[in-house]
């Protein structure tokens, strides 16, 4: 049965210059199905990988209870005194609680691709605030001083918006600012930022005292669950307690799922009209070859071999499609930088991100059109009429 | 007495057509000795393809018996009937059938693949068959480099290679000229001879017919045997 396949494969596969132009119709149109699908699945895995990838387990974020992001939270200087005090929060060299107590506000930056405006946020760090950021690392200048109207810049701004550039004074809604350093988070979604000091912030911003958000350095992952039960006790304080990890991915659901929604669908539909495609040229190279299937079926092939073997060229141009629409959109998208709107309405900076995972569902698409596009007409070369050896 | 190579008894082939019954023959007997060279002739629509591929297992009586060397092969699956055809017969037609995407030698070599023979073998097999046949120089052609006689004369190495009892030609030198003809048919003459295969043409050409031991006219489903002299 295996050189009975392996034959009649081998003709098939040989033949296929003899339908050259369908073939690469079939092979193209299933390329396409992939990379659009790929090239769907590279911008939702790069905009999770960047939003929640690195988020710590040893990090608590604490937000006012029900607030959905940062922008709708508020917390008092009290409050913050109270967390401070809370259990299971690690000590910093002083003996006093890490912490990082943040303000964030929208201000407008200007995207070196289209020239359009789009919201980016400006954060308030207390001194704790950079080194609670796995990976942070000054890359260009050097980190703002206490009271000083200063910005470091994250590297996804710089790489996608202009006028944030190292040196630059730039003013943001009435107040003058200068950029003093550009720092790195290893391309998590505190790239997409600009920092300054919290006091500053509150001031310029005419915020008082009140902050956003709040971040514990916890002594471990499980300390998270002691700092929840002390706030669930404490009357005074009314807010969410999670870790980083959980905040953020709670910031990229919502996203990802809209974006994966839309490229699925859209593949599918892609998917439906290269199994056309397929399916007619699959036909086409049975018809072509009716006499020579229904020949070999009188010297003694049997028709299951006839069978595989069209299922297999039918396999194979989905298999080459794929491949071709993988490399394309791997060419194409992987490593790209671009940004969109993220959780808290500002613009997050993500690099697309083609992965192994997604590959190997976009090849299992390609297969299942191959396989689809192939069963009905190698049935039909299975069925040959013997009596077709007389055509002319 | 030996057992005959082909026993028909009652052979009987109807087709429908709409609500038409079309009778191709009723009720043919006949008997094909082992060694026998046949020529089957009579005019278009006797039935003589239609009988040649009862004979081939390729098409299925409407009543009757075929048998094989003592096996009813009408009543076989068409599993075991393409087992049967692979070991048994051997193919020639009109417009030789070859598989244009393979050289000769490869055209040659697929009845093989149905054998246990490894790759070896099947090559030293495939090169006698070529020589046989007087187009070993051609092993490497596809058929669309070959002439018409080159190309039936792979169809006819392709048809021996896996040493069939029986070859059945439908109208082997119909798509040739009268020299190329004659060359295929001493071909298959020297088969029949020096090898023992039995062979069963169907031919409209009386020269053709000439280099059977005899002509069988098939005309409104009834034989009219002729012995040869060749």
């Amino acid at each position: 049965m295996f050189k009975q396949t392996a034959a009649i494969t081998a003709m098939n596969i040989r033949s296929i210059p003899q339908r050259l132009g369908m073939s690469l119709a079939a092979i193209v149109s299933i390329a396409f199905v992939v990379g659009v699908l790929l090239a769907f699945m590279a911008m939702a895995n790069g905009f999770c990988a960047t939003v929640s990838g690195t988020g710590a387990e040893d990090v608590a974020v604490m937000l006012r209870a029900g607030s959905q992001a940062e922008l709708n939270s508020n917390m008092s200087r009290d409050e913050v005194l109270l967390v401070e005090r809370g259990p299971g929060i690690a000590a910093g060299g002083n003996g006093a609680p890490v912490t990082s107590a943040e303000l964030y506000v929208i201000v407008d930056g200007k995207k070196r691709g289209s020239g359009t405006d789009a919201n980016l946020p400006l954060r308030g760090v207390g001194p704790e605030g950079p080194q609670m950021r796995a990976g942070f690392t000054m890359t260009e200048g050097r980190m703002f001083e206490p009271g000083a109207a200063e910005l470091i810049v994250g590297e996804g701004v710089i790489r996608e918006f202009s006028g944030f550039e190292l040196g630059e004074e730039i003013r943001l809604g009435t107040n003058t600012w200068r950029v003093v350093g550009v720092f790195s988070t290893g391309g998590t979604v505190f790239d997409s930022e600009i920092w300054s000091e919290i006091g500053v912030l509150q001031n310029l911003y005419s915020r008082g005292s009140s902050v956003q958000s709040m971040r514990a350095q916890m002594t471990s992952p499980e300390a998270i669950e002691e700092l929840q039960a002390y706030v669930e006790n404490e009357p005074r304080l009314n807010l969410d307690v999670q870790s980083e990890k959980e905040f953020l991915a709670s910031q990229a659901g919502g996203t990802v799922t809209l974006i994966k929604f839309l490229g699925w669908p859209l593949a599918v539909a892609m998917a439906i009209g290269a199994l056309a495609g397929a399916w007619n040229t699959m036909y086409s190279s049975v018809d072509a070859r009716t006499k020579e299937i229904a020949t070999l079926r009188a010297i003694g092939f049997s028709g299951f071999a006839a069978f595989l073997g069209t299922m297999i060229e039918s396999l194979a141009l989905a298999i080459l499609g794929g491949i071709l629409g993988a490399v394309a959109a791997y060419l194409l998208f992987d490593g790209i930088s671009a940004s969109t709107l993220g959780g808290g309405f500002t613009q997050v900076v993500f690099s697309f991100a083609v992965t192994p995972a997604s590959l190997i569902a976009a090849m299992i698409l390609a297969i299942i059109v191959g396989f689809l596009a192939g069963f009905f007409p190698a049935m039909r070369a299975a069925r040959v009429p013997l009596l077709a050896v007389h055509q002319d | 007495m030996t057992e005959p190579l082909y026993q028909l008894t009652d052979l009987s082939k109807r087709y429908t057509r709409g609500k038409e019954s079309i009778t191709i023959f009723e009720k043919l007997t006949m008997t094909i000795p082992a060694g026998d060279f046949i020529a089957i002739m009579g005019p278009s629509g006797s039935g003589k393809t239609t009988l040649l591929n009862l004979l081939g297992g390729i098409d299925a009586p409407s009543s009757g018996e075929v048998v094989f060397e003592g096996k009813r092969i009408d009543n076989m699956s068409q599993g075991a009937l393409a087992k049967w055809r692979a070991a048994n017969v051997g193919f020639i037609f009109q417009f030789y059938n070859l598989m244009p995407t393979l050289t000769a030698a490869q055209n040659v070599e697929l009845p093989l693949l149905l054998t246990k023979l490894g790759g070896k073998e099947r090559k030293q097999r495939v090169r006698t068959a070529l020589d046989i046949v007087g187009i070993a120089d051609r092993a490497g052609h596809r058929p669309t480099q070959l002439s018409g006689g080159q190309q039936q004369r792979v169809a006819i190495a392709r048809a021996i290679v896996a040493d069939p009892e029986v070859l059945l030609c439908d109208e082997p030198t119909g798509d040739l000229d009268r020299a190329t003809a004659d060359e295929v048919l001493a071909t298959l003459q020297l088969l029949n001879k020096e090898l023992g295969k039995a062979i069963v043409m169907v031919t409209h050409d009386p020269s053709a017919a000439k280099y059977a031991q005899r002509e069988l006219h098939l005309d409104k489903g009834r034989f009219v045997e002729k012995e040869l002299v060749t």
